[in-house]
C-alpha cells in the first residue's frame, strides 16, 4: 500500500494509506487522549476527546482524529489552544455525565479542569456512552448481547428486553470482554448475565492466577511462544473475535494450525517424563479442597516466586492477608497406602525446610510448624545442615499425624498427636501447606509399550539393573533419567540426565556397534522355505533368499535379529537354531532333571 | 496325600521379566518352595510346546511358563505367541491324560518378585494336592 506523509505537531510522520490521524500519531509516539478508541474495533467518534486541528486546502478545521483518514501533506496540530479549549469543554461535559469515573477525573486534573459548569444529572452514573462494550460484543465476540437502546437523553446500554437482566441470556458467553474494555467501570458482567464467568486457572501458577486463552505455557517454555487454547478461545465458539490476530505485529497468529505428529529418525532416546504431584484438594481430611487457605507446597512455591502470581508475597488466598502461623503437613498421600502411594516422595522434607527458612526471611514474625513422619533427606550431610538451619530459624518440628483441620473465624485449628512426646497437639494456624506425594506422569504404560521398555506396578520406568546398569533401559538405545524412574531430587536428576547423555555419546562415538551374539541362524539344508518364520518375526529380520538350485529358503539378518526365538518355535522342520538357546541346549537342561 | 511327596516343577522363565522377577524374589530375600528348576529362555515365545511335553515325559509334575505381561514383551509380541500356543497345548494335555492344571502360564514382571514367589508357592501346593502323576 502507498505511504502517506503528513505533519503532526511539526513532525514528519509516514503511515500507510487508509490509516487514521490517531493511528499516525500513535505510531509517532504522540499522545492524543481518547475514551472510545480501541485498536481492535472500528472507529466510533463518540467521546470526541481525540479532536485535533487539521490544516489542509488552505483552511483549518477541528476533526476527530480517530475516524479521520490521513491525507498527503496534511498538517495536524494536536495541542493548539483551540484544541485544548475544546477538550476542556468536553471534559467538563463528561464530568457532568460521569462525575465519579476515575479516568475522567484524571483527565480533568491533567487539563486543569476543576469542576463542571453543567448540571450533574446522576452523580452515580459511570457510563459515557462510548460504545466500546456494544462494539466489542457485536464486532468481535459476535453475539451482540448488549447494545444502545433509547434515543437522545434516554440513550443507554442495555440487554434485550431492557432491564430484565434476570432473563438468563443464552447467547452471552460471559466472556467479560465488555467489562474489560469499559474504561470507566460502568459495565459489570453480573448486570448483564447470570452466567458465572469461568476464569481459566493458570496451570503454571497452580490455579492461583488465571490466564488468557492465548498464553505462553510457562516462562521457560521452548519454543517460548504463545499457544491458543482451542477449548477456551472465543474464536472457536463464534468464529469471530480474532483480536490477537489484528494486534500481533509479526502476524504470527494462525487459527488453522493443528496439532501434528512429527516423525523424526533418531539414534537414541532419553525418557525423562517426570512426575506430577497429587491434587491436594482430594485430601479433605487435612482441609484440602474444603478451605481455600489449605494450599499445596507447589502453590506456596509459586507465591514465593518474585515473578509469581502474588509478586513474591505469601498471602492467604481467602483474604490476601499475610499468614503468621503456618503448618506444613508432610507425607500427604505418600508413604500411606490408604490415601495414595506407599513410597516416599523423597523431596518434600527438603523443600519444607527450605520453605520454613524462606518464610522466616520474608517475615521474621512467621512461625512454621512441620508435622512429619520421618524427616528424611536424600542429600545426607547437606540435608542435615539444612534441617539444623530450619530448626535454628525457629521452625517447630513435630513428629506425628494430624487428625483434624477445622476453621473458626478464619483461623485454623490443627490437631493431632505428637508421637515423640506422646501427647495431643492443637496448633492455631493461618495457613496450612500440604506436601503432596509425587505420582508418575500420565500415560506411562502406553509410552513404555510404544518404546518397548519395562515399567513397574506403580508405573515408574525400570532400569536394566538398579545397581549395575542404572539409567539404561532393557532396550538398546533407550535411556532413562529423573523422576520417570522414581521420585528424585534435583542433584540426582541432573546426575542421571548427565549419565544418560554420556551413554548416548558412548553409543554415538563408536565406529562399530556391538550386537548380541545370541541370534538365530537357518540350516538351509533343512529349511523347507515355508517362511512362517518371516511372518512371526517382530523385527523383520527374516528375509527370503533364493539359492543357486532355485530353492527359496529363509535367511536371517543378524544385525536386525534380537534373539527372541519366536522363529525357532514356529519352524516346523527345525531348521532354525537360536545361538545360546538351541533346542539341544534346552533339551539338555530338561534331560538333566 | 503323602506329606513326603515333593512335586518337581520345571519353570521356563523369560530373560527380561520373569527371570528378573525371580531374581528380585531372591535379592528381596523372599522364600518360596524349592521345588522349581528354572530354565532361562530369551522369551516365553521361545518355549516350544514340545519342550514342555519333554518335561512331562522326563517325569516333571508341573511346568511353569512365565513371561512379561501382555503388552510388555521385550520383543513386542513374543508373549502373545506363547499365550496362543499354551492355550492349545492345554487341550492336548487333556488328550494325553495329563491334568491341565499341571501346566501353568503366568505373567510376572521384573518388579514382581512377590508375585513370582507366590506363584511358585501356590503352584507347588496345587501340585501336592494333585499328588504324583499316575499316568507315567
Amino acid at each position: 500500500m502507498a505511504e502517506i506523509a503528513l505533519n503532526i505537531d511539526s513532525r514528519e510522520v509516514k503511515v500507510e494509506e487508509g490509516a487514521t490521524i490517531l493511528e499516525a500519531a500513535k505510531s509517532a509516539g504522540i499522545d492524543i487522549p481518547t475514551l472510545c478508541y480501541h485498536p481492535a474495533l472500528s472507529p466510533f467518534g463518540a467521546c470526541r476527546l481525540c479532536s485535533v486541528e487539521v490544516i489542509g486546502q488552505g483552511r483549518s478545521r477541528i476533526v476527530t482524529s480517530c475516524n479521520y483518514p490521513v491525507e498527503e501533506g496534511l498538517i495536524v496540530n494536536t495541542k493548539s489552544p483551540d484544541v485544548i479549549e475544546i477538550r476542556k469543554m468536553l471534559i467538563e461535559l463528561l464530568l457532568a455525565r460521569a462525575p465519579k469515573a476515575k479516568i475522567i477525573q484524571d483527565l480533568a486534573k491533567e487539563y486543569g479542569v476543576e469542576k463542571t459548569r453543567f448540571e450533574i444529572e446522576d452523580p452515580e452514573n459511570l457510563c459515557i456512552l462510548c460504545g466500546l462494550c456494544a462494539r466489542i460484543c457485536e464486532e468481535r465476540i459476535g453475539v451482540s448481547v448488549i447494545n444502545f437502546v433509547g434515543r437522545g437523553v434516554d440513550r443507554k446500554v442495555e440487554t434485550p428486553f431492557q432491564g430484565t437482566s434476570d432473563v438468563n441470556l443464552d447467547v452471552c458467553l460471559a466472556c467479560g470482554a465488555c467489562a474489560f474494555v469499559c474504561s470507566t467501570g460502568a459495565i459489570k458482567l453480573e448486570d448483564i448475565t447470570k452466567k458465572k464467568p469461568m476464569p481459566i486457572p493458570s496451570e503454571f501458577d497452580v490455579g492461583l492466577a488465571s490466564r488468557a486463552p492465548v498464553y505462553i505455557p510457562f516462562p521457560q517454555a521452548i519454543p517460548n511462544v504463545p499457544v491458543i487454547d482451542r477449548e477456551k478461545c472465543v474464536h472457536f465458539f463464534t468464529d469471530k473475535c480474532r483480536i490477537c490476530e489484528d494486534l500481533c505485529e509479526a502476524k504470527a497468529i494462525n487459527f488453522e494450525q493443528n496439532d501434528e505428529i512429527i516423525e523424526i529418525e533418531v539414534g537414541a532416546i532419553v525418557v525423562a517424563t517426570g512426575v506430577k504431584p497429587l491434587d491436594h484438594t482430594q485430601f479433605s481430611i487435612y482441609g484440602g479442597g474444603v478451605y481455600p487457605d489449605v494450599i499445596s507446597s507447589l502453590q506456596l512455591e509459586r507465591m514465593m516466586s518474585a515473578a509469581g502470581p502474588t509478586g513474591g508475597e505469601v498471602v492467604r488466598p481467602s483474604d490476601g492477608t499475610h499468614p503468621k502461623n503456618i503448618v506444613f503437613v508432610s507425607c500427604v498421600g505418600s508413604r500411606d497406602e490408604r490415601t495414595g502411594n506407599g513410597y516416599c516422595s523423597k523431596v518434600c522434607c527438603m523443600y519444607m525446610a527450605k520453605h520454613a527458612i524462606m518464610l522466616k526471611e520474608h517475615d521474621p514474625e512467621t512461625h512454621s510448624y512441620i508435622i512429619y513422619t520421618d524427616a528424611r533427606g536424600p542429600g545426607g550431610k547437606v540435608f542435615e545442615d539444612f534441617l539444623t538451619r530450619a530448626e535454628k530459624a525457629g521452625t517447630t518440628y513435630l513428629r506425628g499425624r494430624i487428625d483434624n483441620v477445622s476453621q473458626h473465624d478464619g483461623r485454623f485449628s490443627v490437631s493431632g498427636r505428637d508421637f515423640l512426646n506422646d501427647k495431643e497437639f492443637n496448633i492455631p494456624a493461618d495457613l496450612v501447606v500440604l506436601a503432596t506425594g509425587l505420582m508418575p506422569s500420565d500415560g506411562i504404560p502406553k509410552l513404555a509399550q510404544t518404546l518397548n521398555i519395562s515399567y513397574d506396578a506403580k508405573n515408574y520406568l525400570l532400569q536394566a539393573h538398579v545397581k549395575l546398569r542404572p539409567v539404561e533401559s532393557f532396550t538398546d538405545g533407550i535411556f532413562l533419567a529423573g523422576c520417570a524412574i522414581a521420585p528424585t531430587d534435583i542433584p540426582e536428576s541432573v546426575t542421571q540426565g548427565g549419565a544418560a547423555a554420556e551413554y548416548v555419546l558412548k553409543l554415538f562415538s563408536q565406529d562399530v556397534i556391538e550386537a548380541e551374539p545370541m541370534t538365530s541362524s537357518v540350516d538351509i539344508v533343512r529349511c523347507s522355505g515355508c517362511l512362517l518364520c518371516r511372518q512371526v518375526c517382530p523385527f523383520k529380520a527374516v528375509e527370503a533368499e533364493t539359492l543357486r538350485d532355485g530353492r527359496t529358503v529363509a535367511s536371517i539378518n543378524e544385525s536386525l535379529c534380537k534373539g527372541c526365538g519366536i522363529c525357532v518355535t514356529a519352524c516346523r522342520p527345525g531348521a532354525i537354531k537360536l545361538r545360546g538357546f538351541s533346542d539341544q541346549q534346552l533339551l539338555a537342561e530338561v534331560m538333566a532333571l | 496325600m503323602n506329606s513326603e511327596y515333593q512335586p518337581k516343577i520345571v519353570g521356563f522363565l523369560c530373560n527380561w521379566c520373569s527371570y528378573a522377577g525371580a531374581d528380585m524374589a531372591g535379592t528381596s530375600r523372599m522364600s518360596y518352595a524349592p521345588n522349581i528348576r528354572i530354565i532361562r529362555v530369551p522369551c516365553s515365545g521361545r518355549v516350544d510346546p514340545l519342550l514342555v511335553l519333554k518335561c512331562f515325559q522326563r517325569g516333571a509334575d508341573g511346568v511353569l511358563v512365565s513371561g512379561c505381561h501382555p503388552g510388555d514383551c521385550h520383543y513386542n509380541e513374543g508373549n502373545y505367541h506363547a499365550r496362543r500356543k499354551f492355550a492349545l497345548l492345554r487341550d492336548l494335555l487333556d488328550y494325553l491324560g495329563i491334568a491341565r492344571e499341571r501346566l501353568r502360564v503366568e505373567w510376572v514382571s521384573a518388579s514382581e518378585g512377590q508375585k513370582f514367589a507366590e506363584t511358585v508357592a501356590s503352584f507347588t501346593a496345587g501340585l501336592a494336592e494333585l499328588g504324583p502323576r499316575s499316568e507315567s
